[in-house]
């Protein structure tokens, strides 16, 4: 089984479209620095302009941390999109190839090859946050150093001391990997039944699109749906960021993304075993 | 033949896409050590047979033994002596020949070593091209390293889907040869599969043709392309009680299909009244005695109607 799952990182990692992600995020992440650098001061004025009358801020607002939560926050809907890229490839991109053929003629079980494959693209996601985590906190850290995270959500404002930040970071990264993986077994799941990765990488992004615009209009009926749509749970890594935390909300949620990959990924694994491969 | 030399045991399987019916009721039984030719024009049900015997595709019914074991129930243990190559040869162009079978052999499940991989090249000729990535080989080598990679864990059977597709004369001498060499001197049992009968008549011992996913006849190639043989289609009132006299006598040797009520025979033009006066005295009563052409002719024309029905859709 790891000689299976040895082969399959292999074969991911030969390939060019893998690196496009950590490519986009090599060059993203240093350009949100290179821009705070030169305006971060602005944005943070920009970001404390209601609270500067009541309160003095003083210390170092601007450090890696403030700086690593605003690129997760931005990137939500992009690394979907980088994930995607890869984890819509795995079973469709043997289609494309024809080398499905070459696969299941061999003495491997068809349950054993989606797992392997379903493991592989785990591992992809899990190194794609580990990137980003390593650009955004190590990185940052050594352009803008530590200091005290300041959120401003809506009429909250939190601070976290510096020393009680990076536990949370963490974890968020953590919950960040559950919402990716559930985001790829959904494009595994779009891989499977079809013969070309470009056709599970818009249906997945288009369905997390879909989602997000229907979280957001203001409307009962969409908003008794939301806590039903996994998109609104990919997001849940900021309740890591609240103070108290809400254990209750954190599990809700990581169990909702769990069930949604578990769904995803025996759906998978049951439509492709009933499938006749005729590429 | 007994029943323990049968490789392949294929019975009354059918596969249905939506409407059309690629595979009909198809019989088949391929021995140990045959090169078997499995003959039929394009579109005829060949490449979905194989894939049943691959496991790529599940049939609607029938059944299919290889070595004795029910295929959908043993398939790994059966998956681990059988070699294949389906339609084209595709690989992982981004890969190395070298590391393409490597892959392979590690997903067999097989220990392996540089010395069988290059071995296994070598054969095919592509030693010097190990380190190439496949995507800049021509069809040709593909093919060619499709056999390797078919060799790689010394199965007892190989099922070869078309080999010689888009091979030019060279190439396809250098497959042939290569088949006559695993069955001779490897001692493999082959499934060959081909649209082209003179390719199948020069390497395999028996063979089957189909057409529409039947089987149309099936027995050894020196018997039935004897140009002084004829097929003589004979369609009779009950085709089961014909069928229960005609087993206990010496013309089931000739006898190469009965589909219903229908006979088809091989044999001589001057054997037919004897075979008319056979049924008769048997009270068996025949309705039509139509004596068709030899199995060359007779090929030609199912492939014909099938370029014809191709080109008419067009």
């Amino acid at each position: 089984m790891v000689d299976l799952i040895r082969i399959e990182l292999y074969k991911i990692f030969k390939k060019w479209r893998t690196y496009i992600g950590f490519i986009a995020l090599g060059i993203l992440v240093p350009l949100i620095h290179i821009a705070m650098l030169i305006e971060g001061k602005t944005t943070i004025d920009f970001m404390t302009r209601n609270i500067q009358e009541s309160f003095v801020l003083v210390g170092n607002l601007l450090n890696t941390y403030l700086i690593s939560y605003i690129i997760l926050t931005s990137l939500a809907v992009h690394i979907p999109f980088l994930i995607t890229l890869v984890s819509g490839d795995l079973l469709a991109g043997e289609a494309t190839s024809g080398t499905y053929r070459l696969l299941i003629t061999r003495p491997i079980s068809r349950t054993k090859l989606i797992l392997v494959k379903f493991i592989a693209g785990f591992i992809y996601t899990n190194l794609l946050i580990l990137w980003l985590a390593f650009l955004s906190l190590v990185l940052g850290y050594f352009i803008f150093g530590s200091g005290e995270l300041l959120i401003i959500d809506g009429q909250m404002v939190i601070i976290f001391e510096s020393n009680d930040v990076l536990w949370r970071f963490l974890l968020a990264y953590g919950f960040a990997t559950l919402g990716m993986t559930t985001v790829s077994s959904l494009a595994f799941l779009f891989s499977s039944l079809v013969e070309n990765a470009i056709g599970p990488i818009i249906s997945t992004m288009a369905i997390i699109i879909v989602f997000i615009i229907l979280s957001a209009i203001q409307v009962d009926f969409f908003q008794n749906l939301k806590p039903y749509l996994f998109t609104t749970h990919i997001m849940s890594w900021r309740l890591f960021f609240e103070q108290p935390l809400d254990i209750n909300e954190i599990l809700k949620s990581g169990f909702i993304l769990l069930g949604h990959i578990l769904f995803f990924f025996f759906l998978t694994l049951t439509l492709f075993n009933k499938k006749d491969i005729l590429t | 033949m007994i029943a323990e030399n049968k490789v392949i045991e294929v019975k009354n399987l059918t596969k249905k896409f939506n409407n059309l019916v690629a595979v009909d009721e198809l019989n088949l039984t391929v021995f140990k050590g045959d090169i078997f030719g499995f003959l039929g024009p394009n579109g005829a049900g060949k490449s979905t047979t194989i894939r049943m015997l691959l496991t790529l595709i599940k049939p609607d019914s029938g059944t299919i033994k290889i070595f004795g074991k029910d295929l959908l129930k043993d398939r790994l243990s059966i998956l681990r002596n059988v070699g294949s190559i389906v339609e084209k040869p595709d690989f992982y162009g981004y890969l190395t020949a070298y590391k393409n079978l490597e892959i392979l052999g590690k997903i067999s499940g097989i220990d392996v070593s540089k010395k069988l991989i290059m071995k296994n090249l070598e054969l095919v000729g592509l030693a010097e091209r190990y380190n190439s990535k496949v995507k800049t080989f021509s069809h040709g080598m593909k093919q060619r390293l499709g056999i390797a990679q078919a060799l790689l864990h010394d199965p007892e059977l190989i099922i070869l889907d078309e080999p010689t597709t888009g091979l030019d004369p060279m190439g396809m001498k250098e497959i042939r040869d290569l088949i006559i060499y695993l069955s001779k001197d490897l001692k493999k049992t082959i499934f060959l599969s081909s649209h082209l009968l003179n390719e199948v008549e020069m390497v395999a011992n028996r063979m089957i043709i189909i057409n529409k996913g039947r089987a149309q006849v099936e027995g050894y190639v020196k018997e039935l392309l004897n140009k002084n043989k004829l097929f003589v289609s004979i369609e009779v009132e009950d085709g089961q009680i014909a069928f229960n006299i005609i087993k206990d006598s010496r013309w089931i040797d000739s006898m190469r299909n009965h589909i219903n009520n229908t006979f088809e025979f091989n044999v001589e033009a001057n054997e037919i009244p004897y075979l008319n006066k056979f049924l008769v005295e048997n009270d068996i009563m025949v309705n039509s005695i139509i004596p068709k052409r030899s199995l060359e002719e007779y090929f030609l024309k199912i492939t014909q109607e099938a370029n014809n029905g191709r080109f008419n859709k067009n």
